[in-house]
């Protein structure tokens, strides 16, 4: 097996200060290596962007700040890299793709022209190559009469020209490992599918690792190998797609899989899969932070925290009780 | 964009129609009257018919709006009538007056922003330190301080201190282009200041409202420099909102010209204007105030027509 591309470890990410300080990422350690796809999901709110931000050192500071942990990128940590070197590898060996194709691009330069820049910029090439290395990879990501669309502005641009505008963009680079922050929610089912195929691809030909965020488990089925799952910033379980779906061992995943949308229901929605309200990162519980509302609960859950532990080879959950049924 | 030009243009008209009626109503209304003050100025002695000799001499034994129908036909032919005291053609006067007060506010206009968008930019990158906190005051100090006050002072007290006072003679820019920009640059530097203020202001909360937006996200993820991210990807969509501005500010270049003109000599359009309030003449009023509407307008009308060289979305219709 190869070495991992990224081995994140006990990642801490804190917002605001004082009273209203929130740990929006707490001790989350997960690693990907070349060719995997590794997704990680959660509801809303769950740390899912703010840990893919970090990874790019991207959070917003202030207010947010990476408190702890390691970000080890093929054994080098990105948290203690200069900034010259982490812009180094931003856009050329890590690259981001960002959920909104509305608004993830500059409204104001031709799309042609931001995909050229990271070419221009880490590949020493110059515009004129860059530009034409641009319409080549219009074209690999299949937009139709790419030698014109490369001076298109955003605007003319369908959002999933977009996307695929974006996906061109992080390509660009034939960067090691690629982080699509849920890359297909703002779009239509049929074009999901298309972006996610094409993203899956594309990475496969240069055996680049794929972190996919996303809420939709169908997705997860389909495209992943590895999972995380994330619950108030916290991972709460993590194995193959094989663990994940056919032996979940923490109820959050339970209930995540009791929710996988059937076909009578309306594709692409938001699901609440789990009664509840999603936890207050500013007044989560002593113990588990999943207690409120969890049908295994006992004593023990609301006093200790439950840590990441091994059920066997890469399969780990954070959870007291027997889930097994 | 040619069809949406002429279409802007011919709105003019009626807009136009509306503020001349009301410029010529209300010069009638500055008190004292012209006859009055031609007539002190010859005899004292004048009796009554002299006095309507000299009303009918002028036209202006007819009632007002009779007045104004002559003046606005005299108008739609570009014929503005004549000075009351020189007997000149307005438009003549005007015309020879035009290029100079555009000169002036060309000037302050750029002075204006080459002094408001490096501040704003920084402001904004730097928000809340110590220069931030500095720059925004001085910009609310340069909008409270009125540039006839500065205007003043810089005539004033350099030449108490070191004998030094700015030229005053008006030198046109065809006979010597470096004396008349050396006459012009206090007066446009001081303008300018004062336009710079909310322009800055403006260009400070663009910058800091552009810098939150995702595409900016995405230039960082590229692993782009600040430089780069604020000058290719940020400052363009942050001038379009302060490129506005300058169609607002245009009536203020031309108000605050008119006092400066008066401070430092020159002989522009606001001399123009203070001299014929002072005289009465109503015709050059009335003229004055129609070229400054006009101008406001067109200035106004290219503004728009500039938003195409930096958004790409604007499609004129
Ligand atoms: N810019 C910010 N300022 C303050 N708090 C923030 C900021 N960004 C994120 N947070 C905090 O981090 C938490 C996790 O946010 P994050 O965006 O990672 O959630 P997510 O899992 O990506 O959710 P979604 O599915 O809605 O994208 C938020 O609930 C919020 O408390
Ligand atoms: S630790 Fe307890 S409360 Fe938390 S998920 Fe497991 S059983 Fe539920
Ligand atoms: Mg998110």
């Amino acid at each position: 097996m190869h070495s991992p591309v990224l081995e994140v470890k006990n990642l801490a990410v804190e917002f605001g200060s004082g009273a209203g300080r929130v740990r929006a990422v707490d001790d989350v350690s997960f690693d990907v290596r070349p060719g995997e796809t590794l997704a990680i999901v959660g509801e809303s709110g769950s740390g899912k962007s703010v840990t893919a931000l970090s990874l790019l050192r991207l959070v917003p500071t202030p207010p947010g700040r990476i408190c702890a942990g390691e970000i080890l990128f093929h054994g080098e940590d990105l948290l203690k890299a200069s900034e010259a070197s982490i812009r180094s590898i931003r856009g050329n060996r890590i690259a981001m793709i960002f959920q909104e194709p509305m608004s993830s691009l500059n409204p104001a330069l031709t799309v042609g022209l931001q995909i050229a820049e990271p070419l221009q910029l880490h590949g020493k090439l110059t515009w004129a190559k860059a530009f034409e290395r641009a319409r080549e990879l219009l074209g690999k990501v299949r937009i139709p009469d790419a030698a014109r669309r490369v001076n298109a502005h955003p605007h003319q641009f369908s959002g999933g020209m977009r996307q695929r505008a974006m996906i061109a963009m992080a390509l660009a680079c034939k960067p090691n490992l690629i982080i699509a922050d849920e890359p297909t929610t703002a779009l239509d089912v049929t074009v999901q599918a298309q972006i996610l195929s094409l993203l899956k691809n594309l990475t496969k030909e240069t055996n680049a690792a794929l972190i996919l965020i996303t809420h939709d488990l169908g997705v997860v089925a389909r495209y992943a190998d590895r999972v995380c799952v994330m619950y108030a910033g916290r991972v709460v379980e993590s194995g193959s797609a094989q663990d994940i779906y056919a032996n979940p061992q923490h109820p959050y995943t339970l209930g995540l899989m009791a929710s996988i949308p059937r076909l009578d229901q309306e594709a692409g929605q938001r699901l609440t899969p789990i009664d509840g309200q999603p936890p207050d990162l500013a007044a989560l519980p002593k113990g588990c932070a999943f207690e409120p509302r969890c049908r295994f609960a006992m004593a023990r859950c609301r006093r200790e925290r439950p840590a990441l532990e091994s059920q066997g080879g890469r399969h780990y959950r954070a959870c007291f009780a027997d889930v097994s049924c | 964009m040619w069809a949406y030009t002429l279409r802007r243009l011919l709105a003019l008209i009626p807009t136009l129609v509306f503020a001349s009626l009301i410029v010529f109503a209300t010069v009638r209304m500055i008190p004292g009257d012209v006859i009055d003050m031609m007539l002190s100025q010859n005899d004292t002695s004048a009796g009554q018919k002299d006095r309507e000799q000299l009303e009918q001499a002028l036209g202006l034994d007819q009632p007002v709006y009779i007045q104004y129908f002559r003046w606005l036909g005299g108008v739609a032919r570009g014929d503005f009538g004549h000075s009351l005291w020189q007997n000149t053609p307005v438009l003549d006067q005007i015309l020879a007056r035009l290029p100079i007060t555009f000169e002036l506010g060309l000037l302050a206009i750029i002075i204006g922003l080459v002094i408001a968008v490096p501040i704003g930019v920084l402001s904004a990158l730097r928000q809340d330190t110590t220069g931030d906190y500095l720059m925004r005051s001085l910009s609310i100090l340069m909008l409270a301080v009125p540039s006839f006050w500065v205007g003043t002072m810089v005539m004033v007290f350099p030449s108490i201190w070191w004998g030094w006072a700015p030229a005053l003679v008006y030198v046109p820019f065809t006979q010597d282009p470096l004396a008349n920009l050396g006459h012009m640059l206090t007066p446009a530097l001081i303008l300018g200041m004062s336009l710079s203020a909310i322009t800055m202001r403006m260009m400070r909360t663009m910058m800091l409202e552009v810098l939150r937006q995702d595409y900016i996200r995405t230039a960082w993820a590229k692993g782009l420099n600040e430089r780069t991210i604020v000058v290719r990807h940020a400052l363009r969509n942050a001038l379009i909102p302060v490129i506005t501005l300058i169609g607002i500010q245009a009536p203020l270049v031309i108000g605050g010209a008119v006092i400066i003109e008066q401070i430092f000599v020159i002989p522009g359009m606001g001399l123009l204007l203070l001299d014929a309030v002072g005289q009465r003449d109503y015709p050059v009023i009335a003229g004055v105030f129609l070229v400054v509407g006009v101008a406001v307008m067109l200035i106004n009308l290219i503004v728009d027509l500039s938003y195409g060289l930096f958004d790409p979305k604007v499609r004129y219709r």
